[in-house]
């Protein structure tokens, strides 16, 4: 059961329960094949570096997760056969990884990014 | 004063650089997150491009978790590949 993070790019043109329909749907997806979702955490609309599709916004949604490692796969199917997505990227997650999300959710540094008291 | 009449072939260092030192190893950070801009924009200049080493004063193990993450940024269009001052 290995820890991932999965980033999300959908058309800016989605709406409010387009945006959460897709949510509920890739989590059930994760849940049915074998794996469990730990945080998600919608950024919504927020403007692009550069325009992909010749959009210049995107609404970002970032699930973390954990599951067997044939669970990307069948996830990534999905997601390039989704037209909705422009985007998506999974990363796998080591130990200080998700040890960061954690202390990031939960009250995040003491210091940000200075010498922990 | 008397030192400044003498000519050095090579021009005298006025100021002493700083003593650079590794970020990660002096603040205990073990996980450069991609999604943390501000702090990848420590690495980046204005063009966008990555800082190297010399410039950055990371050790090489942190350097290259920094051009990852940077990467992982630019490919979700966090951070731009090229830009001009968008500091």
């Amino acid at each position: 059961m290995n820890n991932y993070e999965l980033m999300v790019i959908f058309t800016p043109v989605l709406s409010e329960e387009d945006f959460k329909s897709a949510q509920k749907k890739y989590q059930d997806l994760i849940k049915e094949n074998g794996g469990d979702t730990v945080a998600s955490n919608p950024w919504g609309l927020k403007s692009l570096a550069y325009p992909i599709d010749k959009k210049t916004t995107g609404i970002y949604w970032i699930l973390e997760f954990t599951g067997p490692a044939t669970i990307n796969e069948k996830l990534k199917i999905q997601f390039l056969r989704d037209e909705q997505i422009m985007r998506h990227m999974i990363t796998k997650l080591d130990k200080y990884a998700v040890e960061y999300n954690h202390i990031k959710r939960n009250g995040g540094f003491p210091v940000h990014k200075a010498v922990e008291a | 004063m008397a030192k400044n009449e003498i000519k050095y072939l090579t021009a005298i260092k006025q100021e002493k650089p700083k003593k650079k030192f590794c970020r990660f190893k002096k603040y205990g950070i073990k996980y450069v997150d991609y999604k943390d801009i501000e702090f990848l924009k420590k690495f980046v200049n204005e063009q966008g491009k990555m800082l190297p080493r010399r410039l950055s004063g990371n050790s090489l193990k942190y350097q290259r978790k920094v051009a990852d993450a940077v990467k992982k940024a630019r490919q979700m269009s966090l951070l731009p590949y090229v830009t001009d001052l968008f500091k």
